[in-house]
């Protein structure tokens, strides 16, 4: 620890660096951090409008806008895009700058490895979307990607986007690996395990989570390239191989996946409630094992996604029942955020708006979510707007509304300045309106037949894909508006407190606004 | 309950656009799942129902909470918020309750699903193949089988005409099931995964290249029921539909003995003399079915996924490379073997491709008769 005290006079050495090799070479957690961020509101906006090419082509019934070639291309992209470069960065982004804070720790464990594993990614990236503009067009396949579609029926730009898939894992795996380093070894004095704040709980879950599936992902797309160029069969029934080989390794990786893209907004909407509720979060440990629990059980359900390749009956049993069980922890967290408001003394900020929406709209995403689990229904369900609805309720209002109150949350901490409440509140009605008129329907859209990924319907579908692509248009121009609340808090605003928010606990909120460059230089001494 | 109610005004709401004939049938009654017409799909349907209603409830109670103290504790009206954040009783509590749950929806829901598990032989036994994009249909008693198309014109998807009531819901040939017995499909594919769903029949079941899977179903009301590919497979996933016509045995029996007529009459056409022009007519119909999709009307193909006909130097010049194509397919791209069009189809399509687009006149203009098809497949020395 004497070497820790001894570095503070060196303090004002350590100002961030002038210009763009600020930003190249830094290994502050904090720069990272809003690289990430800004890096996945990026990417947020370009899958956004690839969805809003998506919606307008399903306005009408008929073709209109683009051809079925195009369209797949769009779907596909959309999904990527907005889950490895939207989701996953923003979240890591979050890590960046909060969990250093949180446990009072001065940096993360690996800072290069930090700048590195954030400047592959606009790489990976780009790669893909250069892909857009080769012969024969961006994958077409579905960002799920099955064989043989996406193997021996691909357009050749596959292979780019399997050394883009393989840049993006290396990026989540070293991310995570950061994360685990810095939890374990580098929480203040004091900090136990059980006292971490649950973001930081969250996060460490969810980065065992990435370590464990992201080679997995790995691996899927190598025996993919192997069987496109080196004359492989793993999934070439022709050969030997197996389709349905592709979709079990798939899914294995591509359900703790789900889990890595709601874990950390599971921790973030704790803290907002419990902050203005202004009332300690019910139920802490009970939190704690409730995520662990769905990390756990996150491994042994992959095969609902696969209801209908033609499991033995014994394996349809085992995946729905396992599945269903997961609504037990699920439930208890629900209970936990609804118990925590109980008799609290609460305020409606931004925050806590979006927060409040993410627990009913999470909770609608996950009913649809119990309802896929029933098999025999599922064989309805399966691979129509229903699915749509359903994992979009989960992500969008899930992932992407807690996303979002946590910039709401933080921001006048990592910039110095509050946003503009009255536009805050504006966009998240204008998000919640939207977010509802956009993916409510699709469930009717589902259940009355429509399936996922058809750029063209029949006409029985025609008004409520009216009323989706309305809503999609609404939610898509008011992240618009979003992005202008940002980059006007951070230009400048009403001065925040230290303490910013009246009932926020936690280590971040004892240093000033806007956080130095470096903090926790000294441990904290905790109480 | 409500549900059930929509689903009667749906009928109205049918009948009521029908007097006004709007040309596009408005469906904002669209909204649940169908029932379906077998026992099965009906099992389903109150299984979907059973769910969704205990899902309401729960949802209203545990909202309700969630609502009333957004309303009551704020901080205007209970300035000093409580102090307690844990409960093990209450804790426990809500674990046990929702597993309880838990098991009640389990166990109906095993129950039907092991019903549909039954994979014994049927009456009727169908075997059903994906391709990209039509279906084939292979009786497997009777020896008959067929091709099922899109048959929605493309002006209509491409909103140059108005569009028809069964708008990408009909196909050029149904499937005939006899009703009262039990039909059992066995499900493969050709190239990709498709997956064929009947959701009348509560049936849907991936095709998957070189694996067969079954399902089966038991049909009381002659009808027409329509379905549809629910796996991506490509470009014209959205255009392969699924139509099946559920009618009485003395009408299925009929139509068996006409189509093996058709196949008798089919295989006739082999030996016949065949002049250019006929050729070219016949194998322009079979182009817009199998060929159209990747290689396009004026032969052009796409670039860098699916090649140009139109001066492609097989075409013009190799007779025997072209039809082996047909036959074999090529290794390691998305042309798959078409030997499964019969010597007729075979010859009159590679010949149009040989004489339209100007290919006749850049290349050796030579035509293929049926007879080089049925040559070819004779077992080689």
């Amino acid at each position: 620890m004497s070497a820790v005290i001894e570095n503070h006079h060196e303090d004002h050495h350590h100002g961030p660096a002038k210009g763009l090799t600020r930003w190249l070479y830094t290994t502050n957690h904090k720069d990272i951090g809003t690289l990430y961020l800004w890096f996945s509101f990026a990417m947020f906006l370009i899958g956004g409008a690839m969805a809003m090419v998506i919606r307008a082509e399903l306005f009408q019934p008929g073709m209109q806008i683009v051809e079925p070639e195009f369209y797949n291309q769009m779907i596909t992209l959309h999904g990527l895009i907005m889950i490895f470069g939207g989701v996953m960065p923003a979240f890591v982004g979050l890590a960046n700058w909060l969990v250093p804070m949180m446990i009072g720790a001065p940096d993360m464990a690996l800072p290069r490895m930090n700048n590195l594993s954030f400047w592959i990614l606009p790489f990976a990236f780009f790669i893909l979307l250069s892909s857009l503009f080769m012969e024969g067009g961006a994958p077409n396949f579905g960002w799920t990607f099955y064989a043989p579609l996406s193997t021996t029926y691909a357009p050749p730009s596959v292979t780019f986007f399997i050394f883009s898939v393989h840049i993006m894992g290396a990026s989540s795996i070293m991310g995570a690996i950061n994360v685990v380093v810095t939890i374990m070894n580098m929480r203040a004095p004091g900090v136990g395990l059980m006292k971490m704040p649950l973001f930081v709980w969250s996060w460490l879950i969810t980065a065992y989570l990435l370590i464990a599936v992201m080679p997995v992902l790995a691996g899927a797309v190598t025996m993919m390239l192997m069987d496109i160029h080196f004359g492989t069969s793993f999934f070439n029934a022709a050969g030997g191989g197996d389709p349905v080989l592709f979709q079990h390794i798939f899914w294995f990786f591509g359900h703790p996946e789900v889990y890595i893209m709601i874990l950390p907004a599971f921790g973030i909407v704790s803290h907002i409630i419990e902050t203005f509720s202004r009332k300690q979060l019910f139920g802490y440990s009970s939190m704690v094992w409730a995520m662990l629990s769905i990390a756990i059980l996150s491994f042994v359900v992959w095969a609902h996604h696969m209801f209908t390749v033609g499991l033995p009956l014994a394996a349809e049993l085992f995946f729905m029942w396992a599945t269903m069980l997961i609504a037990v922890p699920t439930g208890v967290k629900v209970f936990n955020w609804i118990a925590t408001m109980f008799r609290g003394s609460i305020t409606f900020e931004t925050p806590m708006l979006f927060a409040c929406a993410f627990v009913v709209l999470f909770t609608l995403g996950g009913f649809s979510g119990l309802m896929l689990a029933i098999t025999p229904a599922d064989f309805q369900y399966h691979d129509t707007y229903f699915v749509v609805a359903h994992f979009h309720y989960v992500l969008v209002p899930g992932a992407i509304f807690s996303i979002m109150a946590a910039v709401y949350y933080w921001i006048p901490k990592w910039c110095g300045n509050m946003y503009d409440e009255r536009l805050g509140k504006l966009h998240f009605w204008l998000s919640f309106i939207g977010v509802n008129v956009t993916f409510f329907p699709q469930h009717f859209i589902g259940l009355a037949g429509m399936p996922r990924r058809y750029p063209d319907y029949a006409l029985q579908f025609a008004d409520w894909n009216m009323v989706s692509t309305v809503g999609a248009f609404l939610f898509g121009v008011s992240q618009l508006l979003f992005l202008f609340i940002v980059v006007k808090t951070v230009m400048g605003g009403k001065k925040a407190t230290d303490q910013v928010w009246e009932g926020a606990r936690g280590l971040e909120w004892t240093v000033a606004s806007p956080a130095p460059y470096h903090t926790f230089t000294t441990p904290p001494k905790i109480d | 309950m409500l549900l059930k109610y929509l689903g009667k005004f749906q009928y109205l709401s049918i009948a009521a656009l029908m007097l006004i004939a709007n040309p596009i049938k408005a469906d904002w009654f669209a909204l649940n799942m169908t029932r379906g017409i077998t026992d099965i799909s009906n099992e389903v349907f109150e299984l979907h129902m059973l769910i969704f209603w205990i899902c309401v409830a729960i949802g209203v109670v545990v909202f309700a909470v969630m609502f009333y103290s957004m309303y009551a504790h704020t901080k205007k009206k209970n300035p000093v918020a409580a102090t307690f954040h844990e409960n093990t009783k209450v804790e426990i509590a809500w674990t046990i309750i929702p597993f309880l749950i838990l098991i009640a929806m389990a166990i109906p829901a095993s129950k039907t699903l092991v019903k549909i598990y039954d994979d014994e032989a049927g009456d009727v036994n169908i075997q059903v193949t994906g391709y990209q994009w039509k279906w084939q249909y292979n009786y497997l008693e009777d020896d008959i089988s067929f091709f099922a198309n899109l048959s929605t014109d493309a002006d209509e998807i491409y909103n140059l005409v108005p569009k028809g009531e069964n708008y990408l819901q009909e196909v050029d040939e149904m499937v005939l099931i006899p009703v009262g017995k039990k039909i059992r499909f066995l499900i493969t594919a050709n190239d990709v995964i498709h997956s064929w769903w009947m959701p009348d029949f509560a049936i849907k079941q991936d095709a998957i290249p070189g694996f067969v899977n079954t399902a089966w179903t038991k049909v009381d009301v002659p009808g027409i029921y329509r379905g549809k590919c629910t796996e991506l497979c490509g470009k014209n996933h959205g255009f392969m539909p699924i139509v099946v016509k559920a009618v009485e045995q003395d009408e299925y029996d009929q139509w068996v003995s006409e189509k093996k007529n058709v196949a008798m009459k089919l295989a006739e056409l082999t030996t016949k003399e065949w002049t250019t022009q006929e050729l070219v007519d016949r194998g322009e119909d079979v182009y817009a079915l199998n060929c159209v999709a990747c290689h396009q009307t004026n032969g052009q193909g796409i670039s860098g996924i699916f090649p140009a006909l139109a001066g492609s130097d097989i075409v013009l010049n190799n007779k025997e490379k072209n039809i082996e194509i047909l036959m074999e397919g090529v290794q390691g791209a998305a042309m798959n073997s078409f030997s499964y069009l019969s010597e007729v189809e075979l010859a009159a399509v590679i010949t149009y491709t040989r004489q339209e687009w100007g290919n006749a006149e850049n290349g050796d203009g030579e035509i293929v008769i049926p007879k080089d098809i049925v040559d070819y497949k004779q077992p080689k020395i």
